[in-house]
């Protein structure tokens, strides 16, 4: 069992420990400030937090006595351009920070909006472009989903081989490098979208994969809860077929999966992207144990008066026994299960809107 | 030699005491500024070198035209004040 998360906020950064089975927090770290993302490397036990200030745009520190101080690092940033291009890019936000693989000391990823993938080697000291996936064409064709410009927000690296890399963009369909990020090659067949024109349903380079999660012990499987549905990869994100008849929704952001069965998978349904709360304002966690042939809506412990909170799309994180998931709301609500889903129990009513879950 | 002085909403973050720089236009007195403060640069503007959507720079009284090139004229007496704006935050 993973005995600490912490929770990503609009207002700070908390750390949620269990102590003679209770969940306490401690004092928040960056308190009033925004922070987007955050992660524990397990192979150093450094943290992570990405900030996004409101006034002095995007940050980034880490922290190598869990919490306690912090150093800032210097941010992923683009090299200056011709300075009559009004266009030039510019860092607005991190949007995911995920270590490199076992083997990889000090390698971090990290997502960032506008669309792009950066890669330190030296613990987020110093950070690199991916030039091959920023210099592509297609990138011209990405664009804006929930935010003005389009954005890396899962990157998964797979744990047989982490040459393998595997990145959800919204929106921009899905990318896949086998050589470190050298080469990319977009993928996703089987993906659809309903905001585009019909005959660009789909195309593989405007899809919107809201949140990808891989399945550490059968990395071929890949959830996906995309804008358009739910979606299952047996592939490694070559290939998706569409999971359909979810009730009581199929859109959302978040999902997770468990870490040592691959058909076993949580979502947290919305209504539509038009109305992006519970249906019935009734809010539950999908749960499948069968790959997405059944489903069951877990409501225990969660609200019975109506709910109206959203779970962004690293609002709900898994522990490695899969046991355990917390999950964070827009309205500042807070909970954990420590029984797969089956009850909930509600740590907080009053955090600030939570952006990001992690367990340690 | 322009008087710079900072929000002390930046002090939470980094140091950034008031300090005199040379330079006939604002872009010329921060890099002033950053060459002495070099963390202080990706606070105050993002990574082409604008001004951040929600910081204001002012000379004496008179808020920048030049949010992109801050060549707006600086004179020798003149006082520079960094703000952070009401907006963003």
């Amino acid at each position: 069992m993973t005995d600490t998360f912490y929770v990503a906020s609009r207002k700070g950064l908390f750390t949620y420990r269990r102590s003679h089975g209770d969940w306490m927090a401690g004092a928040p770290a960056f308190l009033g400030e925004p922070v987007s993302a955050v992660l524990k490397d397990p192979r150093d036990d450094a943290l992570y937090a990405a900030l996004n200030l409101g006034h002095f745009g995007p940050k980034l520190h880490r922290s190598d006595d869990d919490g306690n101080s912090w150093t800032e690092l210097a941010a992923p940033a683009f090299a200056a351009a011709d300075p009559e291009d009004k266009d030039a890019p510019s860092v607005e936000q991190i949007w995911t920070i995920v270590p490199g693989g076992d083997e990889e000391e000090g390698v971090l990823w990290a997502g960032t909006i506008p669309g792009a993938l950066w890669r330190s080697e030296d613990r987020g000291a110093s950070w690199r472009l991916i030039e091959s996936l920023w210099n592509r064409e297609e990138r011209e064709g990405w664009f804006g989903g929930g935010y003005d410009h389009p954005g890396v927000h899962s990157v998964l690296v797979d744990p047989r081989d982490s040459a393998k890399l595997t990145l959800g963009v919204s929106c921009g369909g899905v990318w896949k490098s086998d050589d470190h990020g050298e080469t990319w090659r977009l993928t996703g067949k089987g993906l659809r979208s309903d905001y585009t024109p019909p005959e660009q349903a789909e195309d593989l380079n405007t899809q919107d994969p809201h949140r990808l999660a891989m399945c550490p012990s059968a990395p071929d499987t890949i959830w996906c809860q995309h804008h358009n549905g739910v979606f299952l990869s047996r592939d490694g994100g070559e290939t998706f077929h569409e999971i359909r008849d979810i009730k009581p929704a199929v859109f959302g952001f978040a999902v997770a999966v468990h870490p040592s069965n691959p058909y076993t998978a949580y979502l947290v349904p919305g209504v539509k992207d038009e109305c992006r709360v519970p249906v019935d304002a009734r809010l539950v966690v999908n749960r499948t144990e069968n790959g997405g042939k059944s489903w069951s809506a877990q409501g225990n412990g969660l609200p019975k008066s109506p709910s109206y909170d959203l779970i962004f799309r690293h609002g709900l994180d898994i522990d490695k026994t899969g046991d355990r998931l917390v999950m964070g709301s827009t309205t500042g609500n807070l909970w954990i299960t420590e029984n797969g889903g089956d009850d909930w129990r509600q740590l907080s009513a009053h955090l600030p809107p939570v952006a990001a879950v992690a367990f340690a | 030699m322009a008087h710079v002085s900072f929000t002390d909403n930046l002090l939470k973050h980094l140091p950034c005491p008031p300090t005199e720089a040379a330079g006939d236009t604002v872009r010329a007195v921060m890099e002033a500024v950053f060459a002495d403060n070099p963390p202080l640069r990706s606070y105050l503007v993002d990574d082409q070198g604008r001004l951040r959507k929600h910081v204001n720079i002012f000379v004496n009284d008179q808020m920048i035209e030049d949010r992109t090139a801050l060549n707006d004229a600086v004179s020798d007496s003149d006082r520079i004040f960094v703000f952070q704006a009401l907006s963003g935050g």
